[in-house]
């Protein structure tokens, strides 16, 4: 065999590879250095482009100053929306699927639910959370988030759903299940990459909102990307705040992605029925 | 131990009227087969044992007890999909042990079934695997795993050897025939191959338009068919069907103006008129010289090895035969066929059967 030209190819390969992970791993390796810069090196020119030390003081600022809280804030409201949104979609999911709950229009009224620009309703939602005395509370905004992501939720699992086989259930069903034992061990099981990546895109839009977060929060559950924005001050702009604080956004995220990979593995309902 | 008693069940889905007033008790410890063509309601009536199908409806009994309105899983019935309804994320051993998990069958004796089912099965070897490391024969064996390893009043099977190949299938059904006598129970087993049916039962059940036709030992369905249907079902070849006219008080039997066979009285029906003649390959022979016989061409040979299968040409009708392998017949030739006309059968205008004038 051509050996000689085997391992060019592949050291081609690698080359590009490795180009390409650089151009997607820059802005993050960007946003590290920025947090552990000192002030002067954030503003260099030409720029600088490791930093001379660890210099970890915005860290240290943002966890004496109590400010790191937004992180904590943040994976609660988003955890715990994504939680409830999981359990209730995939029960409403499981309804409309085998019961043919609300017939054919009942899915596309719920996922319309989605498609409504989210700035035509912070302002009632405002007024009503006022009134309901939820402002600045968690129960308001895993409240909220739970019920912006139920219809992607519920959406997203009645597709994994659909795609079960009736008689897995069925067998279940026969084998001595209640119907809640086969949701939890069939449905979920057999739904299982799909339900992991439903489940973390649920995490990220709740992580990510910044609307919603800014509108109904005050200072109680004020989430991290409100909180970055408090850095951006009319005088001056505390850059290795807003570097620091966006990497304690940023980790959880990379930390939910690594752990959930191994879950949203494809190709699992292989050799259930013939074939 | 339990009876199974079906009384007077009725499914609608909708329009579709699937399955008409049936009623069927099934001993303890029988091995029913309940065989039809497709769309027969075969399905239906097995799921609706199963709890899988509510009934519009009637009364499902087991040991006496009405389950019509428990629970699948109220009922002690264990089943075998026809898609073997594998779990893929589970190993073998997990899914054959699926069932008493869900009973909560304490782990000692849990192992020990599932040990037996497998040995029973010869899968031991596989039990670690996972579904889709096994073939479609092998995959079978886990599914009738699944089921027998519970010990449930009722084994239901919907057409489980349909997917494999026809060499598989055959050792498969010998094996369900030794399983059943080992375990004693009573299997209710659906299929829609007339063979399986014959081989497997000591009741077939046969279903036609949701209703039952007949309901019988194989060897009387086979030789006392109450019907056209029932008769054109059963057996391979198929039985041949030549449309006759009867005369003389049921002592000629006219094929065509000009095609006459003599016969003993008593064998055909009394009623002179038109009737289908029944007749099957293996009740014809070549008819020795001087004997009375029906004479026609041959048409065409398909030799089965040990047999030889001829169509014949009698008239205008067609009469396959099943002959010696080395009888020496060959394309185009006359030939004179006897046939064994007390073991034949004749249906009326409608296709029910009309016995002979000797047993009415
Ligand atoms: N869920 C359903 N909705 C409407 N009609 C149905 C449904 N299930 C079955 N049927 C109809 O009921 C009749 C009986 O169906 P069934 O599945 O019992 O047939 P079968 O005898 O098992 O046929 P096969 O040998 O093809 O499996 C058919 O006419 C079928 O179209
Ligand atoms: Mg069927």
């Amino acid at each position: 065999m051509r050996r000689w030209e085997h391992g060019w190819r592949l050291v081609l390969r690698m080359i590009l590879a490795l180009a390409i992970a650089l151009f997607f791993v820059f802005p993050i390796y960007w946003l590290a250095s920025i947090s552990f810069k000192s002030p002067e090196e954030i503003f260099a020119y030409p720029p600088v482009w490791v930093p001379a030390e660890l210099n970890v003081s915005a860290y240290i600022a943002l966890f004496r100053d109590g400010d790191a809280w937004a992180v904590w804030n943040s994976l609660v409201t988003a955890g715990l929306s994504t939680v409830i949104a999981m359990i209730l979609g995939t029960l409403a999911a499981y309804g409309i699927v085998r019961y043919r709950t609300g017939g054919e229009n009942l899915t596309i009224w719920i996922i319309s639910q989605r498609m409504i620009p989210p700035i035509c309703v912070a302002f009632p939602i405002f007024l009503l959370f006022v009134a309901l005395g939820l402002i600045d509370t968690f129960v308001g905004l895993i409240t909220l988030y739970t019920a912006f992501n139920l219809p992607y939720v519920i959406w997203m699992m009645r597709g994994y759903i659909q795609d079960i086989p009736l008689e897995l259930e069925q067998s279940a069903l026969v084998d001595g299940l209640s119907r809640w034992a086969v949701i939890t061990k069939v449905i979920i099981p057999m739904a299982r990459g799909g339900f992991f990546a439903t489940a973390v895109f649920t995490f990220i839009f709740a992580w990510n909102d910044f609307l919603f977060a800014l509108v109904l929060t005050r200072s109680e559950v004020v989430t991290y990307p409100v909180q970055v924005t408090g850095y951006f001050g009319s005088q001056s702009t505390f850059w290795s705040q807003i570097g620091a604080m966006s990497m304690l956004g940023v980790l959880p995220m990379m930390v939910v992605v690594a752990t959930m990979q191994r879950f949203i593995v494809r190709g699992m309902s292989m050799g259930a029925v013939k074939g | 131990m339990a009876d199974l008693e079906l009384a007077n069940i009725e499914k609608h889905y909708g329009a579709v009227h699937a399955v008409r007033d049936v009623s069927l008790t099934v001993q303890s410890g029988a091995f029913v087969v309940l065989v039809g063509p497709s769309g027969c309601g075969k399905s239906t009536l097995l799921r609706a044992i199963a709890g899988l199908e509510d009934i519009t409806s009637g009364d499902i009994r087991i040991g006496g007890q009405s389950v019509t309105r428990l629970a699948p899983r109220a009922r002690n019935v264990a089943m075998v999909f026809q898609s073997y309804a594998l779990y893929p994320y589970l190993t073998v051993y997990e899914n054959i042990a699926f069932g008493l998990r869900a009973r909560g069958e304490p782990e000692q004796r849990l192992d020990e079934r599932v040990r037996w089912a497998a040995d029973t099965l010869s899968i031991t070897d596989y039990l670690e695997r996972h579904p889709r490391e096994l073939s479609g024969g092998q995959r079978q064996r886990v599914a009738i795993g699944r089921a027998i390893v519970r010990e449930a009043d009722l084994y239901l099977f919907d057409e489980p050897l349909s997917n494999l190949d026809a060499k598989l299938r055959d050792g498969m059904r010998e094996e369900l025939k030794r399983l059943h006598a080992r375990l004693g129970r009573t299997f209710i087993y659906v299929t829609h191959d007339q063979i399986e049916a014959m081989t497997l039962a000591d009741r077939i059940v046969l279903l036609r338009d949701g209703m039952i036709e007949q309901d019988g030992t194989p060897l009387e369905l086979f030789e006392e068919p109450a019907s056209r249907f029932v008769a054109g079902f059963l057996g391979s070849p198929p039985m041949n069907m030549l449309n006759v006219r009867l005369a003389e008080a049921g002592k000629q039997i006219h094929l065509s103006q000009d095609l006459m066979l003599p016969i003993a009285g008593g064998a055909a029906p009394a009623q002179d008129g038109e009737y289908v003649w029944g007749i099957r390959p293996e009740q014809v022979r070549l008819a020795e010289a001087g004997a009375p016989a029906l004479k026609g061409t041959v048409d065409v040979l398909q030799p089965t090895g040990s047999r030889l299968l001829a169509t014949v040409l009698i008239g205008a009708q067609k009469l396959t035969a099943e002959l010696d392998a080395h009888c020496g017949v060959s394309p185009g030739q006359e030939i004179a066929l006897s046939v064994a006309i007390s073991r034949t059968v004749f249906f009326d205008g409608e296709g029910r059967r009309v016995g002979p004038a000797t047993a009415g």
